[in-house]
């Protein structure tokens, strides 16, 4: 931008732009402005996530009913399949748990994966037009939600079925929800951006959440697995996924845990929110290049 | 190359200056034309990177009630600079300064073929930075200008693809912009849409707009602009009456015989 050749005609292009009242285009805006022209923007986030959603249903028969069939489909099978496995080594009330975790695990997958893509895949719209680009990874974050908001729903009719009523401890469910939306969206930015610096991680990143899917005590009982090693079942007390499945099952099923986790989860819920805020507007220039 | 220094009339009020404008791409490559790289490796991503530089040192100024041609071969790297103008691309070194932030005309990204047009038109006119009412107010205007009354509410996969573009056109053009980039988007739908998009962009001018205008098709340019750059290679080689660019052109651009 210095213009060393010019300064002797006079003022710079720079300046005389200044002067006339133009301003450099293209120039990210500074954190909180951005989260500010983010929020106006917030009717395109809502309206992207919404039309996607149906339309990604439109040439379905059974439509908006896959929402909830594959959440019960993926517990049906991993549930059978791991139920035989483990033998003896299932925990009580082995279908409940699953279910929950499942369910739960489902919007987090659903965020990394998509939220993963939801920048390179978009790259014509943002060569195209100027918008803040975090609109999108938000919008895919928010569809996944409204994806998996019959499946948890369904769980308050799956519980009471396996025998675990509604009480006043069911309500300790929404701030888990809440603080997992917080958590999954800041996975989604931070991998969204990972993403354009380096196109791999979007094959990558499914593989890591069948990983994750597996080692999160998703489909086991963290105690009974690990009890030779006792180091690896501390260091599951610091497994964010592991505390959100566990607290959902908490609420629901009155399975005992740690209050710490209440404290660890939403800790690193907002840590990971706040920080993929920042990593991803910190790049805002790079997106569409 | 003898950068010329760029000079502001005092007289007109400029609206967009580019100053000694240089865009990279970097991009893989493959095939012949990648070189061999010594010790190339996964690691340090070596492999077949080429940069392009697309944009050598760009000036120029554009003032209100301006309209402006942009013509030059395939590759020339007039979208380049159109998408530096409105601040998509960061260039390598240089500046782009503008009194608002220009808007492209292309709107087409943002639609999702799979819903009927009554919603892209939300879609695309949340993208371009709309609000719902100001949406909601102008539907009927975007409706009619696409010529898609009866059509609305079918899915857009199923329109043709002049239907199409009249529809992104449509939506495009319903605000009052400031400053107007349109790439190419004039040679789409039949003669009649032609005139009639021809006289929107004329429109948007004389309501104190600043309008770029990106064509292959000369009489367009020579219908619309009073002023043409040709950029060849990446550099401005004219900057001037339209007339005597394009003629310019076509005499550079005709086969050697």
């Amino acid at each position: 931008m210095s213009d060393p050749g010019a300064s002797e005609h006079g003022a710079s292009i720079a300046e005389q732009a200044a002067e006339l009242g133009l301003h450099r285009v293209g120039a990210r805006e500074n954190f909180f402005r951005y989260l500010v022209i983010t929020w106006q923007r917030r009717d395109f986030i809502w309206h992207m996530a919404q039309f996607r959603m149906s339309a990604s249903f439109s040439s379905n028969r059974l439509g908006m009913a896959w929402l909830v069939l594959q959440p019960i489909f993926d517990a049906l099978v991993y549930g059978l399949i791991f139920g035989l496995l483990q033998g003896n080594n299932r925990p009580p009330d082995y279908p409940a748990r699953v279910v929950v975790g499942v369910f739960l695990f489902s919007f987090f997958r659903g965020s990394l994966t998509k939220g993963a893509k939801s920048v390179i895949s978009k790259r014509s719209l943002v060569q195209s037009l100027a918008f803040p680009r975090i609109t999108l990874p938000f919008a895919v974050v928010l569809q996944e939600l409204l994806s998996a908001l019959p499946a948890w729903g369904l769980l308050f009719v799956i519980m009471p079925i396996m025998g675990h009523f509604p009480n006043l401890r069911w309500l300790e469910i929404f701030p888990v929800f809440l603080l997992s939306v917080l958590f999954n969206t800041g996975v989604a930015l931070i991998a969204a951006r990972a993403t354009v610096h380096l196109e791999d991680m979007s094959e990558l990143l499914p593989l890591i959440s069948r990983i994750l899917f597996f080692t999160s005590g998703v489909l086991f009982d963290v105690s009974a697995i690990f009890d030779k090693w006792p180091q690896v079942v501390i260091a599951f007390d610091f497994h964010p996924i592991y505390q959100m499945v566990q607290l959902a099952r908490h609420a629901l099923m009155g399975i005992a845990v740690d209050p710490a986790y209440w404290i660890y989860f939403s800790a690193f819920s907002v840590l990971v929110f706040v920080a993929g805020l920042w990593f991803f507007w910190s790049a805002e220039e790079r997106y569409g290049r | 190359m003898a950068a010329k220094e760029l000079v502001i009339d005092p007289q007109r009020r400029p609206v967009v200056i580019v100053d000694k404008l240089h865009v990279k791409y970097r991009a893989f490559s493959s095939g012949k034309a990648v070189q061999k790289i010594p010790g190339r490796s996964l690691l340090t991503r070596k492999r077949g990177i080429r940069t392009v530089h697309a944009l050598k040192g760009v000036s120029l100024v554009a003032y209100q009630n301006e309209s402006i041609g942009i013509i030059g071969a395939n590759g020339s790297g007039k979208s380049t600079l159109m998408r530096a103008i409105t601040g998509l691309l960061t260039p390598a070194a240089g500046a782009v300064y503008a009194q608002t932030r220009p808007n492209m005309l292309g709107v087409g990204a943002a639609l999702i073929p799979d819903l009927s047009g009554e919603h892209n038109i939300i879609l695309g006119g949340l993208a371009l930075g709309m609000t719902l009412a100001e949406i909601t107010a102008r539907r009927d205007e975007i409706v009619g200008f696409a010529e898609l009354e009866e059509f609305i509410d079918l899915p857009m996969r199923t329109y043709s693809s002049g239907m199409q573009a009249r529809l992104k056109f449509a939506i495009a053009t319903v605000q009052q912009h400031e400053i107007l980039i349109i790439d190419e988007a004039l040679n789409v739908g039949d003669a009649r849409f032609r005139i009639r998009s021809e006289d929107r962009i004329k429109e948007i001018r004389d309501n104190a707009g600043t309008i770029f205008l990106v064509s292959h098709r000369m009489n367009s340019i020579l219908d619309t602009c009073s002023r043409t750059i040709w950029i060849n290679k990446g550099t401005v080689m004219m900057d001037g009456d339209t007339e005597e660019v394009v003629a310019a052109y076509t005499e550079w651009r005709k086969p050697a015989a």
